[in-house]
């Protein structure tokens, strides 16, 4: 019989973690009709993976989610949302111009709809990335110099 | 050399270079963060410095061949006082320009003192934090919106603590630096938004165009008023105006090597512009409260700085420092010369201000090869050098003669300049306190030659060690510029005072 005292937070925390990921994604794509959009989401996936790391402890967390892979998706997350930027000037128009993503006449919007959303899963994968690398920063750091020693 | 950059150039080049120039740098350096090699690391960021060095060039040729003098883009095709727009006048494109010049020799130097000063883990994250802070630097000097402003200041001040804190591996007082300039730095951030938040709310834009034509029909609002001190605090902080200098003697003195000689030469040197901008193209300098600002505010603490921090350079014994209070005495030259409020006083600043970015570029860099070589900076480890290391030591003594103003260096030249702008005012005490200053510099610098070429060695047994020639190239380049430049003058003048006629808004009276 398992005597671990915290095997009520764990039991919750491992039913919570999925639902707050899912409502990370509904937050994501419901940016563009009401409240919410790419940086809350990121700090949400976030949340999810701290709250894994302070019930399931940081070693833990570190192998579901590695720091090079958070470091990673923070400077992808940044490319994705430049690279919207430059493919606009592939396209032969202004620095961010999404109207000119798909040559498309003005009145149709397909451009503006995709150029958002690609920016907005940029913006999520940089701050999902960037929270992480900064919270593991600051876990996984030992002590320089140890406490007798001051 | 321009005209042929730009007849090169394929036409998108010459209509996007703009957003290039800063973007180019921004869209790398997260890509250097994922590179595993540091060297690999160092040549994508020479490269890319490189191409932002061509489009500040192909921009300064397009402002000059313009009509107007003005090149705007519109990014994302919003039309003006509501989207971002990128605005590139004679005064921006000259502090690209420098920005670039400075950012490209500083990288090719970079690298053997980066292999000495940074975990080799660290490099290319390294390298990647350096581009972030040159695109933020770049970003502030390009864009013409109040906000972006703004945004563009962060990512580069925030990048500077990171690199700043990264001298920890050579000394661990870099910490307490970084965060120090941190504090320092949020603080003047937070005053500059401050100020554009009573503009906004006074004029109801953002655009800096948009708000300078709208200023003049609300003169004497007390909100502008109010956010007019903000911005002048806030940039002033930023651009280590005496007495709001604290954070800078430290930050320089105990960051990387590679990273001091960048910040010195374009850091101050872009908040300083940001300042002009607001002093000269937002608000006008015939407004009343500006009036009073140039003479009861700029132009005291100008002086101040001068005086009182080249004393202080006088006592010190490390040369980093020497070197880092001697950079807030010369942003006292550059103030004094912007308060004084006319063409001429404020072309002398700005000409003092490449002049600057020259010199401090050189003597940081050969402060950096004495760091790579003998590991000392105080004033005894350079005893001797003069024979052990000529020619860094060489490049060392011009760029201090140019440092304190001898004839026949650029130094000499701006200081003349901003002496003939005085004087047209009839501020001839202003001179003399000039003069003196730069007798102060004869003196902090006199001491440090004097260890250096008339001294025996502190340690004989440090025979001839000379820096790489990697470091010896771009040292020697902005050595040798600093002696072209101070007997052609002419180029750097005619950029400074085409600047000075850009910021007034008046056609360049070339």
């Amino acid at each position: 019989m398992n005597t671990d005292h915290h095997v009520i937070l764990r039991v919750v925390a491992k039913m919570l973690i999925p639902v707050i990921v899912i409502f990370a994604f509904y937050v994501q794509f419901h940016g563009d009709f009401g409240p919410g959009g790419g940086f809350q989401a990121g700090v949400i996936i976030a949340v999810a993976i701290i709250l894994y790391a302070l019930i399931f402890g940081v070693p833990a967390a570190m192998r579901a989610v590695p720091p090079a892979f958070t470091r990673s998706l923070a400077a992808v997350g940044v490319m994705i949302y430049a690279g919207v930027g430059f493919w606009a000037l592939l396209q032969g128009g202004q620095f961010l111009e999404y109207q000119a993503l798909f040559h498309e006449p003005p009145g149709e919007h397909h451009g503006q709809h995709i150029g958002i959303m690609v920016i907005e899963i940029g913006v999520l994968c940089g701050v999902s990335g960037a929270m992480l690398t900064i919270f593991y920063a600051f876990a996984g750091r030992v002590a320089e110099i140890r406490d007798e020693d001051w | 050399m321009i005209e042929a950059l730009m007849n090169a150039a394929p036409a998108w080049a010459l209509t996007h270079a703009a957003p290039l120039l800063v973007m180019v740098p921004l869209f790398l350096a997260p890509l250097l963060a994922l590179m595993p090699s540091g060297r690999i690391a160092w040549l994508m960021a020479v490269i890319t410095t490189g191409i932002s060095f061509c489009f500040a060039l192909i921009l300064l040729g397009l402002v000059q061949t313009s009509p107007i003098g003005v090149v705007s883009y519109e990014v994302g095709r919003w039309p003006v006082p509501l989207g971002i727009e990128l605005r590139v006048d004679a005064l921006n494109a000259m502090i690209l320009l420098v920005v670039t010049t400075i950012g490209l020799l500083a990288t090719v130097f970079s690298w053997p003192t980066v292999v000495a000063e940074i975990n080799k883990d660290k490099r290319a994250l390294f390298y990647s934090a350096f581009l972030v802070c040159f695109a933020g630097l770049n970003g502030v000097a390009i864009t013409g919106d109040a906000f972006n402003l703004f945004v563009f200041l962060e990512i580069s001040s925030i990048s500077t603590y990171v690199l700043v804190a990264l001298g920890a591996g050579r000394d661990r007082r870099a910490l307490p630096a970084a965060f120090n300039y941190l504090i320092m730095g949020t603080i003047g951030a937070s005053f500059y938004i401050i100020g554009i938040g009573f503009l906004y709310a006074a004029t109801g834009t953002l655009n800096m165009h948009d708000i300078a034509t709208r200023l003049p029909e609300l003169a004497g609002h007390r909100s502008v008023q109010a956010g007019f001190a903000f911005i002048l605090v806030g940039l002033g902080l930023k651009a280590a105006m005496w007495p709001l200098h604290q954070w800078l003697p430290n930050a320089y003195s105990y960051s990387p090597s590679f990273v001091t000689m960048f910040l010195s030469a374009t850091a101050t040197k872009v908040a300083l512009y940001a300042l002009i901008r607001f002093l000269f193209t937002i608000f006008r300098p015939d407004y009343a409260f500006e009036i009073s600002a140039f003479s009861a505010v700029l132009m005291p603490l100008g002086l101040a700085a001068m005086v009182v921090c080249s004393f202080q350079a006088v006592f010190q014994n490390d040369v980093r420092r020497i070197l880092a209070y001697s950079s807030v005495a010369q942003v006292g030259y550059m103030i004094l010369g912007v308060s004084i409020g006319t063409t001429a006083g404020l072309s002398a600043g700005l000409f003092h201000l490449l002049n600057h970015a020259m010199m401090k570029g050189a003597l940081f860099m050969a402060v950096a090869g004495v760091v790579l070589t003998y590991q000392g900076t105080t004033i005894r480890d350079f005893a001797g050098l003069g024979r052990s290391a000529p020619w860094t030591m060489t490049a060392f003594a011009i760029a201090a003669l140019s440092l304190i103003g001898v004839p026949l260096t650029a130094g000499f030249q701006s200081k003349l300049q901003l002496g003939f702008a005085l004087f047209d005012q009839g501020m001839w005490w202003a001179v003399a306190l000039v003069v003196f200053s730069s007798f102060l510099a004869v003196i902090y610098m006199g001491r440090v030659l004097e260890a250096v070429f008339f001294q025996p060695p502190a340690n004989p047994r440090k025979a001839r060690k000379e820096a790489p020639i990697l470091m010896l190239v771009p040292l020697w380049i902005l050595a040798l510029a600093n002696i072209y430049f101070g007997i052609a003058a002419d180029l750097p003048l005619g950029l400074a005072r085409d600047a000075a006629a850009a910021a007034f808004g008046v056609e360049a009276f070339r």
